[in-house]
C-alpha cells in the first residue's frame, strides 16, 4: 500500500531507540485527582423524596407570593382615559388627520374623570400610547448620547439621521427621532375649584439626570426644521432638568406603552370629580394610535399587575398537584431505589 | 583500525547463504529482472532526466536537486497567517461567521460591529493557536531529523560528520551499522566482500524480517575511506517518485555502463542491520526520496456525532432562515402599508434600507440584518466549546495513569481530539494480530520428540483455563470477571496431579525460552529411552536455520538476529539444551554441544552444502550439511502436514503420537513445526547437487520453478524426529480484554498477514475460538489453475462456500451455537469484489467471530471499508505496523500500538495506546464517558441558543420587524462566551454518569453508546422543543409582567433596557438551571462554573451598568431593577416555569423508566453494592452482553457441555449455572 503516513522519519527512530528508565519514569503521568477525573464530587440523585420535596417546596412559596403580589395589584387604583377620539371636534372626526395638522384649531379638550375608589398620594400621571413604534430600529438608533451629554460635542450628531442638522447645517441639539418626536400633550387637573398641580420632578431616573443628560447642554436648533415633530423645548433649561425629554428618551420596548408625565400630591376619594384640560397636540392620528390618560396608585409592586399574581399561583399551584401526583405514582407504582430488577437486562431477558 | 579486523573476520560469501531470493546473477550489469533493462532504455527520456555526479559537487550543484533538509510543518513563519486563516475560512461555519462579521460592518447589521467581530476573532485566535502549536511540534520533531549526523566525504578520501539537512545529491556517505539512512542511496560497498548489506524497512512496510541489497560488482573495491579520493561516476536515473519497489537507472563508472535495480538502492528511514558499515552515493534527497514521495496526509474523520450535529444545524439553518423570510416579509408589508403613517419615523427622508416607494428591496435587505440577528440559534460559540471540550477530553486520555504502561513508558494519546466521543459507539473492531494481540515473541514452550510430549509449562489459554476450572468449578454464580481480577499467585492443581504455576514463576528467565521439564534439561535427556532421536532433534534446532549470531561483546552472550521470531526461540531452546550455535561462516556452522553438565562443550563444524529457503509456498525449510564425520544429513523443518507428506515409510514410526502432540498443542494456542532428518549418501547427493547448481544458474523466468522442482527431488523419505510448540505470546491481558470488549457488545475481527494455521491457533489463544463452535473456512482451492477461468472456478467455489455457510447458519436451531468464519487472503479477494461483498458480510455479520488470514494491507483496508459501509456503524481499527496504515485510516477510528515495530501506525492513528489491553479503557470508560459528554453537551447547546435566540425573534414581531434587539449588544456577545460557555464546557468535560470502575463492571453499560440512546432524535428534538417551551416562557411572561405598568413604587414604567436586562437576567437563570438539572456529577468546578456564571451575570450588569457607555443600561441594576421587587419576583417565576417541565420529565423517567445507569447510580447511592454484595456481583455478571466469543463464552459452553453430560447420566444431579 502506498499510504505511509507523513513524516515517518520522525518517529521509530530516536525516541523508540532509546529510552531510559529515567525517561519513563518522568513520562509517566503525574497522579492527581483532577487529571484521573476522581475529584470529590457530590452526585445528587432525584429520589422520589427530592422530586415531591422540590416540588412542594415551590409550591409553598410560590403560592404565598402570588397571594401576596394579587393583593398588592388589588390595591392599586387606576382610572385610564382615552381621549384621542373624543378630543376631535364632532366636525371632523372624518378627517382626525387634518384637525391635528391644522395649527390654527385649537387642541384644548375637557375630559372629567370619575374616581372609582379612594387613590392615596402621590397619584401618578401617565400617558399611554398605543401602536407607537417606540421599539423601531430607525428610531432606537436615532440618538447620540455624547452629544446629549456633553455641551462640547454638540456637532457629534452622527447615528441622528435622518434629523441630523438643520437645513443650513447647524447641529441640532438633541439630534435624532427620539427627541424629536416629543410626546407633547399637556394636562391640569382641577378638582372642582381645586387645582391638583402636577409635580413633574423627579419622573425620570436619577441616573439619567445626573450623568446621562449634560447639566450645561441647551437645546439648539431644536424643531426649527422644516418637519416639525413634537415638542418644543425652552432652550434656556439645561437638558438635565427637561425630564419629560428624559423621560421619553427611554425608549419602550413595546409599541403600548406608559410614560410618567407627574405626580400629583393630593389624595382623591371616591366618587371626586376630576377634570382635565388637556392640549391634545400629539399626532397619533395618522397611525391609528390611541391615547390615554392614566391615574394610578402604586404599592412596593409597582402598578396594577394581577399577571404576576396569577402566574405565581398557577404555577405553586401546579408545583403542589404535581408534588400530590408524584406521591400518588410512587404509591401506584412503586420502584424500590437502586432496584436491580429495573436494570435493562433484568427487564428484558429475552433480548439479552 | 579495530574496525577493519572485524571487518576480515566478518567477510563472507554471505550471498551463498540465500539460495533462493539473494542470487546473483553472473552478468552484474545485464540485470536479471525484465523491468529492470527496459527501463535502463528509458533512462534519460522523460521522467527518466535524474542526473547525479558521484563525488563531484562543482557539476551537481548546477543542477539545483533539492537538499536533504525536509520539512513536514504545514506553515512557515511567513506563510503561517495567510495560510492558516485561509484553512481556518474554508471551513463553512466560520465562513459564514466572517460573512456576518463582514456585514457587521455595514449599517445592515444589528449589532455593533465589535460584538460579531470580537467572537469570530476569538475561535479563529483559538483554531490557528492550536494549529500553530501542532506545526511547532512538527517542526521540533523535524529539525531532530535534520540534525542528525552523518558520515560525508568531503575530499581527498576523508569523511566527517555532517548534518542530515546539509546532505546533497552526489555525495558519498558512509552508515554504520543500525544507523538510518539518510536518503536514498546507491549502495557502493559494505563491510562485506561481496558488498552485501542487510536492511531493516521497518518503518517503510512493517515488516520486521531483514532485506537484502547488494552493490554492483564494479564497486566492491571501494571499500576503504581512501578509495573514495578519486571516485568518479555518473548516474542517469528515474525521476523522484513514490514507488518503493522500483528504481531503474544507469551507473556510468570507469567508462562503462551498468544497469542499477533496486536492490542496489538503500531507502531513506530504512536502517543497517548486521553489517558493520557501507557506503553509498546520494541519490534521493529530502522530499525527493522515495518515503517522503510515499507520505500522505492522513484523512480528516468525523465523528457521527458531530455529522448528525452538522445535520441539526442545518436544521437550525432553516429555520433561522425560515424566520428571517418571516421577519423581511413582515419587515417589507409593515414598510409598504404602515412606514408612511409612522411620521415619527420621518420616512419621507427614507434610505434604502427602509424605503416604503421599494418595500421589496427594503425587504431583501432585511433578510441579511435579520439572519444576523437570529444567528444566535447557530452559535459561534458552539464551535469554539467543542473544540475546547475534546482538547480537554484528549488530555484526560493521554493522562490516564491506568493507560500508562511501564515497560514502554509511553501513555494513552489521542492523537486526533475529535474523535473521542465515537469511541463510544463502536461496533466492530478490526485488529490486527502481529503485535497488536501478540506480542510478535515466540516462547519456545513444548516439544514431542519421538513420540513422548515433553514440557510441562503451560500456555496463557491453558493456565486461564486451569484458574477458571480451579475457581469456577464448584460455584458458578460467581462471576468469571472476578477470576481475572483476583490476583492469584498461588499454584492450581488440575486433573491427572499436573501443577500449573501461576503468578511470580511464570515469567520465563529467558526471553524466548519458556520450557519446563526437568527430563530434558541439565543433560539429564541422555538418560531418556530415545536419547539418540532427541540429540537429532536438538541438531535439527541447532542447525536448521538461516540465523545469525551476534555476540555481545561485553558480556559474551550470543542473541540471535532471526529472520523469523520463531527461528529465534528455536536457537535459544537449543542454547539451553546445550547445543549453542556460535558462529556462521562462509560454509560452516559452528555449535557448542554440552551433552551433560558434567562433560565439557565440544566445538563441531558442519559444513553446510546447500541451504533450501523457506517461503510460504514451500513452508518448509531444508539445511543439507556434512558432519565432521563425512556424513551428509539433510535436515528439514516445516509445516507437518508438509512434513508429514514427505515421509519415508520407515520415518513413520513416531506419526501417531507426534500428530496427537501436534493436536493437543494447537488446541492450546501454539505454532508448531515438524522436523525430520535424512542422511544422503555421496553418490546421491553429488547427482542431486549438480542438478540443482544448473537450476539455480538458469536465467529466466522459470528459475525459481526449477528450484522448486529440484527442491522436491531430495526433500523426501525423510524421518520424522518430533515437532516443537512454540507459544506466539500474547499481548498481557488480551483475553481478558477481548472477553470484555466482546461483553460489552463489541464484534471483533481479526485480520492478520498470517497464515491460517497461525490465524486459527491465535484464534483459540484469545478465545476467539472454540471448540464447539463451528466453523466455516472460506479459501480457494489450490487445483492445477491453469487456464483464465481458474479465477471464474475459484469464484464460484467460493460462492457456493459462502451460500453454504450462510444455509448452514439459516438451519441452525440451537441459540447458542456459535459460528466462526475464517476467510483466506486469496478467497478474501474473491468476496471483496462488488458482486459478492454484501454475501461474504451478511454471512460474516452472522458468525460470532471472523478472522481473516493472508491478508494483505490493501485488503485490510478494503475490507474495514466492507464493514464500516456495510453495517453502517462505527468501526475501530487497532494494529501496529506498517501494514496497518490503510486499515487505521479507512477506519472510522484508528487505534496504532505504540509497541516495538515502527511508528507507522501510530503516525496515522487517531488515538494510540502502547497494549491492546488498554482498549478497553479507552473504550469503555473513556470512550463511554466522551460519548455522553458530548451528546449532552451538545443537547444542551441547541436547547440554550434556541431558548435565547426565538426570544430575539418575538421580539421582532412586537417591533414592527424593525431588526431592533431587546437586548444589549453585549449581552447578547457575553451570553455565549462567558455567561454560559463555562458550565456546559464542564458538562463536556466533567460529567460522568458512572464513575470508572462501574464502566469497567458493567460493559453492557457500553451499549448505549452503539445504540446511541443518548443522541437520537428523540433527545434531540426533546431538547429542542424544551428549548422552543423556554423561550416562551421566558418571553411571554416577561411580557406580560413588565407590559406597562409601574414597575416600582416610584411609578416609574419599564423601558425596553429593563425589560431586556429582566429577560435576560431569566435566561441566564433558566439555563443555568437546566444544566445543573443536566448534570449528575458536581466537583467544586461545576459548582464554581453553573453558581458562578450566574453570579458573573450580576458582577458584569452592576460593572457594565456603572460606566456611562452602557446608555440605557447605565445604573440598570442599581437604580432600577435591583430595588424593584417585580424583578426578582419575575426571575423567581420564569426560571421555576421553564425548568418545571424538565424536572417532570426526569422525575418520571427515572420512576417508571430508569435507564440502566440510573439503577447503578441509586445502588451507589445507597451503598446497596456494599449491603447485599451477591446481589452486586450477580448483576454484574449479567451485565455482561450475551456473547459467543471470548473466554467467559468459552468457560459457558464449556459448562453446558458438562451440563449436558450430566443430563444423560441422571436426572437426579442438577448444576445451578449461570443463566
Amino acid at each position: 500500500m502506498n499510504s505511509h503516513a507523513a513524516g515517518t522519519s520522525n518517529g521509530g527512530s530516536g525516541d523508540a531507540a532509546a529510552g531510559g528508565a529515567a525517561r519513563r519514569n518522568t513520562r509517566m503521568p503525574k497522579y492527581s485527582k483532577f487529571t484521573q477525573q476522581e475529584l470529590p464530587a457530590c452526585k445528587p440523585i432525584l429520589t422520589p423524596k427530592w422530586v415531591v420535596s422540590v416540588f412542594f417546596i415551590v409550591g409553598v412559596i410560590f403560592v404565598p407570593i402570588g397571594v401576596v403580589s394579587l393583593l398588592a395589584a388589588r390595591d392599586v387604583v387606576e382610572i385610564i382615559d382615552r381621549y384621542d377620539e373624543a378630543c376631535v371636534p364632532s366636525n371632523m372626526t372624518e378627517n382626525k388627520l387634518a384637525y391635528i395638522q391644522n395649527e390654527t384649531i385649537s387642541k384644548e379638550c375637557i375630559r372629567n374623570l370619575t374616581v372609582t375608589k379612594d387613590m392615596k398620594q402621590p397619584i401618578f400621571v401617565y400617558y399611554e400610547l398605543d401602536n407607537f413604534y417606540q421599539n423601531h430600529r430607525r428610531y432606537v438608533k436615532s440618538r447620540n448620547d455624547a452629544q446629549l451629554r456633553d455641551a462640547s460635542k454638540a456637532n457629534q450628531t452622527s447615528a441622528c439621521e435622518p434629523e441630523k442638522t438643520t437645513a443650513n447645517g447647524q447641529p441640532i441639539v438633541p439630534c435624532g427621532l427620539i427627541a424629536w418626536s416629543l410626546f407633547n400633550d399637556t394636562y391640569n387637573f382641577t378638582r372642582g375649584n381645586e387645582n391638583l398641580t402636577v409635580d413633574k420632578k423627579d419622573i425620570s431616573w436619577k441616573s439619567d439626570r445626573e450623568h446621562k443628560f449634560g447639566k450645561d447642554v441647551y437645546p439648539s436648533n431644536f424643531q426649527n426644521g422644516a418637519l416639525k415633530g413634537g415638542a418644543t423645548l425652552n432652550p434656556k433649561i439645561p437638558l438635565s432638568e427637561q425630564e419629560d425629554l428624559i423621560v421619553w428618551m427611554r425608549t419602550a420596548a413595546l409599541p403600548t406603552f406608559r410614560k410618567l408625565y407627574g405626580r400629583i400630591y393630593f389624595d382623591l376619594k371616591e366618587n371626586d370629580t376630576i377634570t382635565v384640560s388637556l392640549n391634545n397636540n400629539y399626532n397619533t392620528y395618522s397611525f391609528g394610535g390611541k391615547k390615554r390618560l392614566v391615574l394610578s396608585t402604586a404599592t412596593w409592586l409597582g402598578g396594577k399587575n394581577d399577571f404576576l399574581g396569577f402566574a405565581y399561583l398557577i404555577v405553586g399551584g401546579l408545583c403542589i398537584f404535581l408534588a400530590f401526583a408524584f406521591t400518588l405514582l410512587y404509591f401506584i407504582k412503586p420502584r424500590k431505589l437502586g432496584d436491580h430488577n429495573y436494570l435493562s437486562w433484568n427487564r428484558h431477558p429475552a433480548g439479552r | 583500525m579495530a574496525r577493519s579486523g572485524r571487518r576480515r573476520r566478518d567477510r563472507m560469501r554471505w550471498s551463498n547463504l540465500y539460495t533462493f531470493s539473494c542470487f546473483r546473477a553472473q552478468h552484474g550489469h545485464a540485470g536479471d529482472a525484465g523491468p529492470s533493462s527496459d527501463g535502463a532504455g528509458a533512462v534519460g527520456g522523460p521522467g527518466f532526466s535524474r542526473v547525479v555526479y558521484c563525488n563531484n559537487a562543482a557539476l551537481q550543484k548546477p543542477l539545483k536537486y533539492v537538499t536533504n533538509y525536509i520539512t513536514t510543518t504545514k506553515y512557515n513563519i511567513i506563510t503561517f497567517f495567510p495560510k492558516a486563516i485561509f484553512e481556518q475560512f474554508r471551513r463553512v461555519a466560520n465562513l459564514y461567521f466572517l460573512l456576518t462579521a463582514i456585514l457587521s460592518l455595514t449599517p445592515v447589521c444589528p449589532f455593533s460591529a465589535v460584538s460579531m467581530i470580537a467572537p469570530l476573532a476569538f475561535v479563529v485566535g483559538l483554531s490557528m493557536m492550536k494549529e500553530g502549536l501542532e506545526d511547532w511540534r512538527r517542526f521540533i520533531q523535524d529539525m531532530k531529523v535534520n540534525n542528525r549526523k552523518v558520515s560525508v566525504h568531503k575530499g581527498d578520501g576523508e569523511f566527517d560528520y555532517r548534518h542530515w539537512k546539509d546532505l546533497c545529491v552526489g555525495d558519498v556517505v558512509r552508515v554504520e551499522k543500525d544507523q538510518f539512512f539518510p536518503a536514498d542511496l546507491l549502495l557502493l560497498s559494505s563491510s562485506y566482500e561481496d558488498g552485501i548489506c542487510y536492511v531493516e524497512t521497518m518503518n517503510l512496510d512493517g515488516e520486521t524480517n531483514l532485506k537484502v541489497k547488494r552493490s554492483l560488482e564494479v564497486t566492491l573495491p571501494l571499500e576503504e575511506d581512501e578509495s573514495f579520493k578519486d571516485f568518479q561516476a555518473v548516474i542517469r536515473c528515474e525521476d523522484p517518485n513514490p514507488s518503493l519497489y522500483t528504481f531503474t537507472g544507469n551507473f556510468e563508472y570507469e567508462r562503462q555502463v551498468y544497469a542499477l535495480d533496486p536492490s542496489q538502492i538503500l531507502l531513506r528511514d530504512s536502517k543497517l542491520r548486521n553489517t558493520a558499515f557501507i557506503y553509498g552515493v546520494v541519490i534521493f534527497t529530502g522530499h525527493d526520496s522515495k518515503v517522503m514521495q510515499n507520505s500522505t496526509e492522513s484523512p480528516s474523520k468525523r465523528s457521527r456525532i458531530e455529522k448528525k450535529m452538522d445535520l441539526i444545524i442545518y436544521i437550525l439553518f432553516t429555520v433561522l432562515v425560515l424566520i428571517s423570510i418571516i421577519s423581511s416579509v413582515g419587515f417589507a408589508v409593515r414598510i409598504k402599508f404602515d412606514l408612511p403613517n409612522w411620521w415619527y419615523l420621518q420616512p419621507q427622508k427614507s434610505n434604502k434600507l427602509d424605503d416604503p416607494s421599494r418595500p421589496a428591496l427594503s425587504g431583501i435587505f432585511h433578510l441579511i440584518t435579520a439572519l444576523i440577528l437570529y444567528g444566535y440559534l447557530i452559535p459561534i460559540s458552539l464551535y469554539v466549546s467543542i473544540e475546547l471540550v475534546k482538547v480537554l477530553q484528549a488530555h484526560f486520555i493521554n493522562q490516564d495513569i491506568h493507560m500508562f504502561d511501564e515497560e514502554t513508558g509511553n501513555t494513552a494519546q489521542a492523537r486526533t481530539s475529535n474523535l473521542n466521543e465515537e469511541l463510544g459507539q463502536v461496533h466492530t473492531i478490526l485488529s490486527d494480530k502481529t503485535g497488536t494481540l501478540t506480542c510478535n515473541q515466540m516462547d519456545f514452550l513444548k516439544c514431542s520428540i519421538a513420540g513422548v510430549s515433553y514440557g510441562v509449562g503451560s500456555s496463557e489459554v491453558e493456565l486461564a483455563a486451569a484458574k477458571q476450572m480451579a475457581s469456577g468449578a464448584d460455584d458458578h454464580d460467581i462471576p468469571l470477571q472476578d477470576i481475572w481480577e483476583e490476583n492469584n499467585e498461588d499454584e492450581i492443581e488440575l486433573v491427572e496431579g499436573v501443577t500449573f504455576s501461576v503468578g511470580n514463576n511464570r515469567k520465563p528467565s529467558i526471553k524466548g525460552f519458556s520450557f519446563q521439564d526437568d527430563r530434558l534439561r541439565q543433560g539429564n535427556w541422555t538418560k531418556e529411552p530415545n536419547s539418540s532421536t532427541i540429540l537429532l532433534f536438538f541438531r535439527i534446532l541447532a542447525l536448521c536455520h538461516t540465523a545469525i549470531p551476534e555476540i555481545n561483546e561485553a558480556t559474551g552472550s550470543i542473541a540471535y538476529e532471526a529472520e523469523s521470531p520463531d527461528e529465534g526461540a528455536f536457537l535459544v531452546a537449543a542454547r539451553e539444551f546445550g547445543f549453542e550455535f556460535f558462529k556462521r561462516t562462509q560454509s560452516s556452522v559452528f555449535v557448542r554441544e554440552k551433552h551433560t553438565s558434567s562433560e565439557g562443550t565440544i566445538e563441531r563444524e558442519f559444513k553446510i552444502l546447500n541451504l533450501l529457503e523457506f517461503n510460504s509456498k514451500r513452508k518448509r525449510m531444508t539445511v543439507i550439511l556434512q558432519d565432521e564425520d563425512g556424513q551428509i544429513l539433510l535436515f528439514c523443518k516445516g509445516a507437518d502436514s508438509i512434513i508429514f507428506d514427505r515421509l519415508a515409510k520407515n520415518g513413520r514410526m513416531y506419526e501417531v503420537d507426534t500428530t496427537r502432540h501436534l493436536n493437543e498443542y494447537g488446541e492450546a494456542g501454539l505454532r508448531t513445526l515438524a522436523l525430520s532428518y535424512r542422511v544422503l549418501d555421496e553418490s546421491e547427493y553429488s547427482s542431486w547437487n549438480a542438478e540443482f547448481l544448473k537450476a539455480k544458474t538458469s536465467i529466466g523466468p522459470d528459475r525459481e520453478l526449477q528450484l522448486e522442482r529440484v527442491s522436491e527431488l531430495i526433500e523426501r523419505e525423510l524421518i520424522l524426529v518430533g515437532a516443537t510448540a512454540v507459544e506466539d505470546k500474547l499481548q498481557k491481558g488480551v483475553p481478558q480484554c477481548i472477553d470484555r470488549l466482546a461483553q460489552a457488545g463489541l464484534k471483533i475481527w481479526v485480520l492478520t498477514g498470517d497464515k491460517m494455521e497461525t490465524a486459527i491457533n491465535i484464534g483459540y489463544a484469545c478465545s476467539l475460538l472454540r471448540q464447539g463452535m463451528k466453523q466455516i473456512c472460506l479459501s480457494i482451492p489450490t487445483g492445477e489453475q491453469v487456464a483464465q477461468d481458474a479465477k471464474k472456478v475459484a469464484k464460484e467455489s467460493l460462492l457456493s462456500q459462502i451460500a453454504n455457510g450462510s444455509q448452514m447458519v439459516k438451519l441452525e436451531k440451537d441459540p447458542d451455537a456459535a459460528f466462526a468464519l475464517v476467510i483466506d487472503g486469496k478467497a478474501l479477494a474473491f468476496a471483496l469484489e462488488d458482486d459478492m461483498k454484501h454475501m461474504f458480510l451478511n454471512l460474516a455479520i452472522e458468525c460470532a467471530s471472523v478472522i481473516c488470514c493472508r491478508v494483505s494491507p490493501k485488503q485490510k483496508a478494503l475490507v474495514t471499508r466492507l464493514v464500516k459501509e456495510g453495517i453502517g456503524q462505527t468501526t475501530l481499527a487497532v494494529g501496529d505496523g506498517a501494514n496497518d496504515v490503510g486499515m487505521i485510516q479507512e477506519a472510522d477510528i484508528g487505534v496504532g500500538i505504540s509497541g516495538v515495530e515502527g511508528m507507522q501506525a501510530v503516525m496515522a492513528s487517531d488515538f494510540s495506546i502502547s497494549q491492546f489491553r488498554f482498549l478497553e479503557r479507552l473504550l469503555v470508560v473513556h470512550g463511554h464517558w466522551c460519548y455522553k459528554r458530548i451528546a449532552q453537551m451538545i443537547c444542551y447547546f441547541f436547547y440554550k441558543n434556541i431558548a435565547f435566540g426565538l426570544t430575539i425573534f418575538y421580539f421582532e414581531a412586537f417591533a414592527g420587524f424593525s431588526g431592533q434587539s431587546v437586548y444589549d449588544d453585549w449581552f447578547m456577545l457575553l451570553f455565549n462566551v462567558v455567561l454560559t460557555s463555562l458550565p456546559v464546557i464542564s458538562l463536556g468535560v466533567f460529567e460522568q454518569d458512572v464513575s470508572s470502575e462501574i464502566c469497567l463492571q458493567f460493559p453492557a453499560l457500553y451499549q448505549q453508546g452503539p445504540k446511541n440512546l443518548f443522541f437520537d432524535w428523540y433527545r434531540i428534538l426533546g431538547w429542542m422543543g424544551n428549548g422552543l417551551y423556554s423561550s416562551l416562557a421566558i418571553f411571554f411572561l416577561n411580557l406580560c409582567i413588565f407590559y406597562d405598568q409601574a414597575i416600582h413604587a416610584g411609578g416609574q414604567t419599564a423601558d425596553m433596557a429593563a425589560v431586556g436586562t429582566a429577560m435576560f437576567t431569566c435566561i441566564i437563570w433558566a439555563v443555568n438551571m437546566q444544566i445543573a438539572l443536566t448534570m449528575s456529577h458536581f466537583t467544586w468546578i461545576q459548582h464554581l462554573f453553573v453558581w458562578g456564571s450566574i453570579t458573573t451575570w450580576y458582577i458584569f450588569i452592576l460593572a457594565y451598568g456603572m460606566t456611562l457607555r452602557s446608555r440605557d443600561n447605565y445604573q440598570i441594576l442599581l437604580e432600577v431593577l435591583g430595588p424593584a421587587p417585580i424583578y426578582w419576583a419575575a426571575t423567581l417565576l420564569v426560571t421555576a416555569a421553564c425548568n418545571i417541565p424538565y424536572l417532570i420529565h426526569i422525575s418520571y423517567q427515572r420512576s417508571c423508566k430508569p435507564l440502566d445507569h440510573h439503577v447503578i447510580q441509586e445502588i451507589k447511592y445507597l451503598k446497596k453494592d456494599v449491603e447485599d454484595q451477591t446481589m452486586w456481583k450477580r448483576e454484574r455478571s449479567k451485565a455482561r452482553q450475551k456473547t459467543k466469543i471470548g473466554f467467559t463464552a468459552r468457560v459457558d459452553a464449556k459448562i453446558k457441555q458438562i451440563k449436558g453430560k450430566l443430563h444423560k447420566k441422571g436426572p437426579s444431579l442438577t448444576i445451578h449455572t449461570v443463566s
